[in-house]
């Protein structure tokens, strides 16, 4: 009865209009293209916003060229860049890079497109929710963007919204206010991940390919897996700590306002009584999950492409899983090592900073087998492996510059210093982007049936790992000589950072290198939609499930739905001859193993 | 190619998992609520121990009427329980009484709890006047909020939804099972809310 009412349906509706194709899809992966180039916007967006400050610090108090006058008077008076449009820049460079940027290209666009492909499935779960998850993305990014068009603009408390600071700035009690719109933005950013998460969740959970048994599941959504786990259980408390906010701002409540206040010498008029310290808390408890959310799904793909382009086995794929699912519990353990100079006492400290060495643990192991999958491999240098391998030294400098900042001894010199800027970024710029970057490269042909082009991916890469060290190393050294991060003059106005500011010009320098270098990677985008060279269902010879689908994937993905007869990695073993040294997920014995003929 | 789009498991079980994907998806997102109103507890432990002063709740809050209406929960998550028995016994017609219950078990609800709010807004107890009071509003509000989207549910299963039980009656009793889930959840949410808030001495 229910194929009659369908039949019925599609004698009306046969090809669905536009809009339904392309606007409000429920089709996974035009939903994945939607989030992919919002994100993508988004990225760039938050980019200019940077090198407007990378502006200010290299030059301190010198007029803008070109844009100082056009952001107007009370952004930029006579061209120069008031204290509080920097606040606001730094504030919202974080939070979109992070919320609107990272998490919605790796989470949204990589697990939505790719999640259902690589189980095996026509869709996800819920293709409606799917197609919601996505409209409430938007909406809270153009709250977001909106804020800086207020009276007053944007939020200024930078991205981690510490309390009172975020909520004695531009106190008026209308939603109209930079920090208000923040939370608001923040609300429907997070209700959208939970939705995501949901929906990929149930999708590797209930829709995997007969045959994809948990340990057949390609690494990529094991990682997704975690990840929204991670998003379903960190982001909640952010929420609620989101409306307590909202509360203070609005309803005049204290929750983050302790008693006796002074501010600008007049006694703040609150009930006070409440904590400060809280909001750090619940903030934390989403921000540490929160890095791992943008490094799982970094790690995830960096282990596909490793895998196709060393034409081996991953090695150690069991403890990879492991490992991955033990960061994703840990991680809710560490949150108050952001938090060591509150003078949370040694007991809580000890706690915290056992925590941490221990969650660097599974890092570690993740990525050792990532580069021990390297051994031994014919490694094929395509620009999304030179991506993929310069991941891994990238992230291993984040990584570790992470342990001083672990144990509360050397974190007390380090804290709210250029040395954690240059930590966290190591980790999410050239380590995150950049396995974000490999993603693009090696899926491209699968979306868009054209490939890349490798002459300009390679301009990309080497431009981009030569200034992204250029930005970022120089860091650590401002850090370790005591400069603050969040200083709108750079620094300049202390005795014990002059013999540093010099850097300040040289990573303004490289920031320039870094976007012009990215122009190489915007055109190949869009030259390649129409000019790339023509691909065949599985360009790269990969084993995955995403490959045997027809290339674009039709509505639907597959001609018909796969089994999955073998583990996501097998290239090269032993018996496989030269002609073909890859045996697809989807191919039963008889055919993956018989001759030198290649599959389509 | 206009391929037709089957989702599987949208109904029936999966037989390694033993859930229809509805059931895993309301699951996780109860995990996510759990998180969310965990979180506020919590809040509401640390700023109660942080505190040098905390209100009585039976002293200023009005701790009969809660109560009444922590029975009036109570009653429409049986009378949901009811529904989808009902349901089960393929019986649409007592299906549609006892859902009608819930919903107006679920409109008691509200309108006790906004004499409450207009009797506490009339004494100008508000959330700027102690931490007591700004928690209060937001746990219980969020929580309305929380009955107010059930009912929107509750409503639309009644009404227009239950259309679907003519072309798909596995299907449709799944989603009273799924929103049962929820209601049973937002029912449990205010039985810790009230002995919090409404009970526990003051300091
Ligand atoms: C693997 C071992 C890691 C360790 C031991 C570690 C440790 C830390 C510590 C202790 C801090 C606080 C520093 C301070 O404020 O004084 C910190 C900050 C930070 N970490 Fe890591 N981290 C690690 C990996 C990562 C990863 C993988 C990411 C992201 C992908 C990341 C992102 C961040 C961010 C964004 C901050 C700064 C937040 C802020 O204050 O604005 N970390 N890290
Ligand atoms: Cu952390």
């Amino acid at each position: 009865m229910a194929t009659d009412t369908h039949h019925h349906h599609n004698e009306h509706h046969d090809e669905p209009s536009w809009i339904r194709k392309y606007v409000f899809s429920t089709d996974h992966k035009v939903i994945g293209i939607q989030y992919g180039l919002t994100s993508l916007v988004f990225l760039f967006f938050g980019f200019c916003l940077l090198m407007m400050m990378r502006w200010q610090l290299a030059y301190p108090g010198e007029a803008l060229p070109l844009l100082g006058k056009w952001l107007g008077e009370a952004r930029m008076p006579g061209g120069v860049m008031a204290p509080e449009f920097y606040n606001q820049l730094g504030a919202m460079h974080g939070t979109i890079m992070v919320f609107l940027g990272v998490v919605p290209l790796a989470v949204g666009a990589f697990g939505n497109y790719l999640v259902p492909l690589q189980v095996g499935a026509q869709d996800m779960a819920f293709p409606k929710l799917n197609m919601s998850s996505y409209w409430v993305y938007f909406v809270g990014g153009v709250v977001m963007f909106a804020s800086f068009f207020v009276p007053e603009g944007a939020a200024q408390s930078g991205w981690t919204s510490y309390a009172p600071l975020s909520i004695v700035t531009t106190p008026a009690q209308s939603i109209f206010r930079g920090q208000t719109m923040w939370l608001i933005g923040m609300v429907f950013l997070i209700t959208s991940s939970l939705l995501g998460s949901v929906n990929i969740i149930v999708t590797i959970v209930q829709l995997r390919a007969p045959g994809l048994t948990w340990m057949r599941l390609p690494f990529f959504c094991w990682a997704q897996l975690v990840t929204s786990f991670l998003l379903l259980l960190a982001f909640p408390p952010l929420e609620a700590a989101g409306v307590m906010q909202l509360m203070d701002r609005l309803a005049g409540s204290s929750f983050f306002m302790p008693a006796g206040l002074v501010i600008s010498g007049k006694p703040w008029e609150g009930s006070g009584g409440g904590s400060a310290l809280l909001w750090q808390h619940l903030f934390w408890f989403l921000a540490h999950p929160e890095v791992y959310v943008l490094i799982l799904p970094a790690m995830g793909i960096v282990a596909e492409v490793i895998a196709n382009n060393t034409r081996k086995p991953l090695w150690g794929y069991s403890a990879l899983v492991w490992a991955s699912a033990i960061l994703g519990f840990l991680s809710f353990v560490v949150w108050a090592h952001h938090m060591y100079l509150t003078g949370m006492g040694t007991a809580i400290s000890a706690f915290f900073q056992t925590t941490t060495m221990l969650i660097s643990v599974p890092s570690i192991i993740i990525l050792t087998a990532l580069i021990l999958s390297l051994w031994g491999g014919s490694i094929r240098f395509t620009t999304p492996m030179l991506f993929a391998l310069a991941f891994l030294p990238m992230f291993g400098i984040g990584g570790l510059t992470g342990l001083p900042l672990g144990l509360a001894t050397s974190d007390i010199q380090l804290h709210d210093t250029y040395y954690v800027i240059g930590h966290f970024h190591y980790v999410v710029a050239p380590g995150t982007i950049f396995a974000l970057f490999a993603g693009i490269y090696y899926w491209y042909p699968k979306v868009t049936g054209r490939r890349m082009s490798e002459t300009l991916g390679k301009w990309h890469f080497w431009g981009s790992l030569v200034f992204m060290n250029t930005v970022f190393m120089p860091m650590f050294v401002q850090g370790m000589a005591g400069m603050s991060r969040r200083m709108y003059d750079g620094g300049e106005a202390y005795l014990h950072n002059q013999h540093v500011l010099g850097f300040n010009r040289m990573i303004g320098v490289g920031a320039w290198g870094l976007g012009l270098f990215q122009l190489f990677f915007i055109i190949n985008f869009f030259w390649s939609l129409k000019r790339g060279e023509k691909v065949n269902d599985n360009p790269w010879k990969a084993t995955t499930l995403e490959w045997n689908t027809p290339t674009p994937p039709p509505h639907g993905n597959f001609t018909k739905i796969p089994d999955a007869y073998r583990g996501p990695y097998e290239y090269s073993l032993p018996g496989s001859d030269t002609h073909k040294d890859y045996y697809p997920q989807w191919e039963p014995d008889h055919v993956a193993k018989a001759g030198p003929k290649e599959t389509k | 190619m206009s391929a037709h789009i089957e989702i599987p498991y949208n109904m029936d079980e999966r037989p390694d998992t033993g859930l229809y994907n509805a059931k895993l998806g309301v699951w996780l997102f109860l995990a996510s609520e759990v998180m969310l109103f965990g979180a506020l507890f919590s809040s509401y432990v640390l700023l109660r121990t942080g505190a040098s002063t905390w209100e009585a709740g039976h002293l200023i809050l009005n701790w009969k009427l809660a109560m009444v209406n922590t029975f009036v929960l109570i009653g429409s998550s049986v009378t949901m329980v009811m529904s989808w028995a009902a349901l089960k016994m393929n019986n649409l017609a007592k299906f549609k009484l006892y859902m009608g219950l819930t919903v107006l078990c679920g409109i008691a609800f509200l309108v006790i709890k906004g004499i409450e709010y207009a009797a506490k807004f009339e004494h100008g107890l508000l959330p700027n006047q102690s931490t007591f009071m700004a928690i209060y509003f937001t746990m219980t509000g969020l929580h309305g909020l929380h009955v107010i989207g059930g009912m929107i549910v509750n409503g639309y299963l009644l009404g227009p939804g239950s259309k679907m039980w003519a072309t798909e009656p596995q299907r449709f009793t799944n989603r009273i099972e799924v929103a049962g889930l929820y209601w049973h959840f937002v029912d449990l949410v205010w039985i810790f809310l009230f002995p919090t808030l409404y009970l526990l001495p003051g300091k």
